[in-house]
């Protein structure tokens, strides 16, 4: 029999310092450059592309009824009256203001919900079918109840913002709850953390990612049935927001401020969710290694 | 270094004992009998391997002493809630390395001051010194399963049970970590009830190997291993022992071939 003299001590660290060394990933940040190129110089060409095709489609007189379709520039100076008559951000703050209220309220309401969806059988027998038909129906067909019963207020807008935006988010945090690993909850069962504790360090947590995905669906239902309430109820106290803008464009004719409207619709629903949303998902994904990038 | 742990202090005479359990399954062909009839004592500061083949129910019985599930007969007695750990990692990604562990810290109602050094000093147990701050992907899964260990000990649990931890690893870093437990075993006095279906894994690190049948799982036979520590896989000792066992596993399993 061989004898071996064998120490651990000394040799076990450094060569367990070697093979961390060797087996940790080397990452860096894309440069910005790469950044500009990849990701900003696309989307400009597409719309340079848009305003050119439009503008030819004028130039050229394929189209020449302004009433049907107004010039590029006819459009730039309704937003620039707007701008320099200091109207443009009060459209944009009623319309913003009410779909983030009506979002936040949304929230508090659609994550309980979801949370009771998702973690109590009885609850979802009962509901979860109805919650996820919900999201199939257009918001919309909400605006005329909610006419009835609240009148033309404000009250009746964030009723048809909640019942569009709650479904999405609920059931978002549902299906997060649905994909968290069976092995994370018997990890946090071992350590202790059950009932409301398992639910605030474990299930929420690993649900994160669903639930981010139900709230960036939430905030789009939220702000789509805001935009068509506030087109089909007109009311002077409820001040001009760009649904009403819209609707007010197209009553007198004037299609570059329908366009305008459209725009400005257009530009905030993209632009809360570059600035909220898309941050917030994709800070979630990259701290947990599941965005490569 | 210093000892960071306190010695599990023998309160009762086992970290764990379990007595004629039994678990059965209703699965789609009846009544299925997963373990009969086991009955294994584990002294503290004791080092034990489950050793067995598919099929023994090694992953069942852990999850009977953890507690995650229920015998269908006997009993089962810890002196407290037993550390469990994981062929997986099972660390939670939302969390840095140092926060896993302050969860476990947390969750066994250690004060907020104390957390983030004690977490500090089980990083530095495991000889990962520095990367409390990194995420659970930045990590090799050599150093991830180092954290998982020093989130079990977080819990200061006397009894730690793992479940094949180390079978996703690499050769390499398999034995490096076989070192390192054994190390961390001797400083801190924890028992340990380990499972694998690696022989020599078993034997290099216990000093009892417990030979688990298949389907049903009875213990088989026992080994006392007293080659002594450290041990290296692949010492002559541990060649020997892992022979004269493998040859007794393979008997066991053959005995299902047979009908």
């Amino acid at each position: 029999m061989a004898s071996t003299e064998t120490t651990t001590a000394p040799t076990t660290g450094s060569v367990e310092a070697g093979l961390d060394a060797l087996e940790t990933a080397q990452s860096g940040r894309t440069p910005l450059r790469r950044t500009l190129v990849d990701k900003i110089v696309p989307p400009i060409t597409a719309i340079v592309v848009v305003l050119v095709v439009w503008q030819g489609l004028i130039s050229l007189k394929i189209v020449d009824d302004p009433t049907k379709l107004p010039s590029p520039s006819a459009v730039w100076d309704a937003f620039r009256n707007d701008w320099v008559e200091g109207k443009l951000l009060g459209y944009i703050w009623t319309s913003v203001s009410r779909g983030l209220l009506g979002f936040g309220l949304a929230l508090l309401i659609g994550t309980p919900l979801g949370l009771l969806v998702g973690r109590v059988r009885f609850v979802r027998a009962a509901i979860g079918p109805i919650l996820s038909g919900l999201q199939s129906l257009p918001s919309v067909a909400w605006v005329p109840p909610a006419v009835v019963w609240f009148g033309l207020n404000n009250s009746m807008m964030y009723t048809v913002i909640l019942l569009g935006a709650v479904p999405s988010i609920a059931n978002g945090l549902v299906s997060g709850v649905d994909q968290v690993p069976p092995l994370f909850l018997r990890a946090g069962r071992t350590m202790g953390a059950t009932g409301l504790k398992g639910t605030w360090h474990v299930t929420l947590p690993a649900a994160l990612p669903g639930y981010v995905a139900g709230m960036k669906q939430g905030w789009a239902f939220s702000w789509r049935s805001l935009m068509a309430a506030e087109i089909i109820a007109q009311f002077p106290d409820l001040g001009v927001g760009l649904g009403q803008l819209l609707e007010n464009g197209r009553t007198a004719s004037d299609m570059a401020m329908v366009f305008e409207a459209i725009l400005l619709i257009l530009f905030v629903g993209i632009a809360i969710d570059l600035l909220i949303f898309s941050p917030l998902e994709r800070w979630v994904l990259r701290s947990r290694g599941l965005l490569v990038s | 270094m210093a000892p960071t742990l306190t010695k599990a202090a023998p309160s009762v005479e086992y970290a764990a004992r379990l007595e004629h359990v039994s678990k059965s399954f209703t699965g789609p062909a009846g009544q299925q009998l997963v373990l009969d009839d086991i009955s294994l004592d584990v002294a503290p500061g004791e080092f034990v391997t489950l050793l067995g083949a598919s099929g023994c129910g090694k992953s069942t019985l852990l999850n009977l002493v953890a507690g995650l599930d229920l015998p269908t007969a006997g009993s089962i007695s810890t002196d407290g809630r037993p550390a469990l750990m994981f062929q997986e990692h099972a660390l939670f990604p939302w969390l840095t390395a140092g926060k896993n562990i302050e969860l476990a810290l947390k969750l066994r109602g250690v004060p907020k001051p104390e957390r983030r050094d004690k977490a500090e000093e089980l990083l530095e147990l495991v000889r990962l010194k520095g990367a409390h701050g990194k995420r659970v992907h930045e990590l090799s899964g050599g150093m991830r399963q180092r954290v998982a260990l020093a989130r079990a000990l977080a819990q200061e649990s006397g009894l730690l049970l793992m479940d094949e931890p180390f079978a996703a690893l690499d050769a390499i870093t398999r034995d490096v970590l076989h070192d390192e437990l054994t190390r961390i075993w001797a400083e801190t006095g924890l028992s340990v009830l380990f499972v694998t279906h690696n022989v020599r894994e078993a034997v290099r690190l216990a000093q009892r190997v417990v030979l688990l049948s298949s389907r049903p799982g009875r213990v088989a036979r026992e080994w006392e291993v007293e080659i002594p520590q450290p041990r290296r896989i692949e010492d002559a000792p541990v060649a020997e022992l892992s022979l004269e066992i493998t040859e007794v596993l393979r008997g066991e399993i053959r005995r299902h071939g047979q009908h």
